[in-house]
């Protein structure tokens, strides 16, 4: 990371002319030296980080002392090989697709309607669907884990009681439904996120605009589709990149809910990286492979994003047209 | 006209339902920590406890170490803030000086590393940490948490710094103030809106961290925060129901009183970083 301070601070010898350089190097000098804290920050603590993942994923080593054993491109071999990994990515995927195509909608659905000022208390269900944002995940998660719990946990009493189902239901127990559940538990918890992004979107919609298509005799479907949605579009876009992000990273309600169990139905890459670095029940650490594990998610993380990046510039061309 | 209303209003027959289960689990949490354990046992239905106590409480509080887990995170927390904050605003502030050459690599590495997945980097941080000599301190966790979180905020800094009249600067340096006490005194001042909003998000955000503390306090369990302590007190006792909601009381509801005092801030600043 030093390097993106030293580059521009190395150019100016080299650009400038010999007269205006040590002025032009003074004038700014107080700003270099206010930069110094962030660049040391954020240079150790998200740039280097992402270097030096790379170089870590060559070796076999368990932590201790410096690498040293060169592995070359083995532990990526293994990463790839392993059928636990990919059960792993796709566990990831589900999180993202789930909070794309199931939270992302329904989202913007009660963002449209929470959004007519004509709605009474419509700032009290806001601040109600935005609680569970601003609650630990690891706690609320493990709440939510008693109620469902199969020997008289509130839900399945109520199954019960009602008759909907003969036997308590394992939610999160058995491997049927241990991953359905998690996903639900994680829209019900990033869904007031999710609705103040398209609430702000929504609000960048002119109000002369909307008018005119109300003078012009424009219905609710005609004035959504071809005033709303257009004006919209462009920051859909940031918003499905973020929403895609923090669902992919997925870790802290899988970690405390489940641990990636039951055997392995609802591991995630975050948890499986976690696993072979950290878990204190490993005999000794796997940074190397853990690294690898990282990179490769990485580099599909990537893939998966610039994969999105064609079919949302023909939908935001097709929206326009 | 009335049909209208009648329209309006049938929404609410959706909402209320709706916004019931939502909020339903921080109910119950409230109420089953108020709850002995027998009554759990039994399992009334009843969201008010027949006898109300307080033996969940100091189970939680003093056994379970929450007493020490909340020292923690607040300590964490106000660790957190008080580096983004100072960190941010500098760098902020520096970015913002008209014709800085270097800015632009600067700015475009900063936005570069939003888009990339942090899952990786929690290994490295690590290291980095240890090789510090700050693997078991809560001071570590909070550089590692602080890092990655600086992004937005070094952004809202400088686009609030760079929309400031140059005359005030000028102004100030005609005064005979320098470039820090120009910062100090001048222009960090004029930020507090900002600084309310950063302060806020992260404040929150460190609160609610788990992977990093999680990891930074497996050797040394004495510094676990709320949410690491929840995750070993379920870990060790998942049967302990009401004491387990005491616990996740003590968690949860601080932060959402933070919140709701403070919900305006913290709502205008999530729909800012989707505007911006």
């Amino acid at each position: 990371m030093t390097t993106t301070v030293e580059r521009p601070l190395e150019k100016i010898p080299v650009a400038g002319t010999s007269r205006r350089r040590p002025g032009r190097f003074r004038k700014h000098l107080w700003s270099y030296l206010f930069l110094i804290p962030m660049v040391l920050l954020f240079g150790g603590f998200t740039v280097w980080p992402m270097i030096a993942s790379w170089w870590y994923s060559f070796f076999n080593w368990d932590g201790v002392g410096t690498p040293s054993d060169w592995v070359g491109l083995a532990n990526f071999r293994e990463v790839l090989g392993a059928d636990s990994f990919w059960r792993a990515f796709w566990h990831s995927l589900v999180f993202s697709l789930a909070a794309i195509f199931v939270e992302l909608p329904l989202a913007l659905v009660l963002a449209i309607l929470l959004n007519n000022s004509w709605l009474r208390f419509r700032n009290l269900y806001r601040l109600v669907l935005f609680l569970p944002v601003v609650a630990t995940t690891a706690v609320i998660g493990i709440v939510i884990a008693i109620l469902l719990d199969p020997a008289g946990g509130l839900v399945n009493r109520i199954l019960l009681d009602t008759g909907l189902v003969d036997q308590p239901v394992n939610f999160l127990g058995s491997t049927s439904t241990a991953l359905p559940t998690l996903l639900s538990i994680d829209v019900w918890k990033g869904f007031g996120i999710t609705l103040i992004y398209w609430l702000a979107a929504l609000q960048t919609v002119p109000k002369d605009l909307q008018e005119a298509a109300a003078i012009d005799g424009a219905g609710f479907w005609r004035a959504l589709r071809f005033v709303t949605l257009p004006v919209v579009t462009p920051i859909a876009i940031v918003i499905l990149l973020l929403v895609f992000q923090r669902s992919l990273n997925t870790f802290d309600l899988v970690r405390a809910v489940t641990e990636g169990g039951p055997d392995y139905a609802t591991d995630v890459v975050p948890t499986y990286i976690y696993r072979y670095a950290f878990d204190p029940s490993l005999q000794a650490p796997r940074y190397g492979f853990a690294s690898a594990a990282g990179v490769v998610f990485g580099l599909l993380t990537l893939v998966v994003t610039l994969l999105q990046a064609p079919f949302l510039r023909r939908r935001l061309g097709g929206g326009k047209a | 006209m009335n049909r209208l209303v009648l329209r309006r209003n049938i929404w609410h027959l959706l909402l209320i339902p709706l916004c019931l289960v939502w909020i339903y689990p921080f109910v119950w949490m409230v109420s089953a920590a108020f709850k002995t354990p027998r009554e759990m046992l039994i399992g009334g239905l009843s969201l008010l406890p027949d006898e109300a106590t307080l033996d969940n409480f100091a189970r939680a509080w003093t056994t379970a170490k929450f007493s020490t887990y909340t020292a923690n995170t607040i300590t964490f927390s106000i660790a957190v803030v008080i580096l983004v904050l100072l960190v941010a605003s500098t760098a902020g502030y520096a970015l913002a000086r008209p014709g800085l050459p270097g800015k632009k690599v600067l700015v475009g590495v900063l936005i570069a590393t939003m888009f990339v997945p942090h899952g990786y980097t929690i290994i490295p941080t690590f290291i980095v940490v240890n090789g510090l000599g700050l693997g078991n301190g809560l001071l570590g966790a909070a550089l590692a948490q602080a890092g990655p979180a600086l992004v937005v905020p070094v952004l809202l800094f400088m686009g609030f710094f760079s929309g400031i009249p140059k005359e005030l600067e000028e102004a100030a340096r005609m005064d005979g103030a320098g470039y820090l006490r120009t910062y100090w005194r001048v222009m960090l001042p004029l930020a507090k809106p900002v600084m309310g909003t950063v302060a806020l998000m992260n404040f929150i955000g460190a609160w609610n961290a788990f992977f990093i503390p999680l990891v930074f306090t497996l050797g040394n369990p004495d510094l676990r925060t709320l949410g690491v302590g929840m995750y070993g007190f379920y870990g060790q006792d998942t049967t302990d129901w009401t004491g387990l909601a005491a616990a996740a009381c003590i968690s949860v509801v601080p932060i959402v009183v933070v919140f709701l005092f403070l919900q305006r801030t913290f709502v205008e600043g999530i729909a800012g970083a989707v505007k911006s």
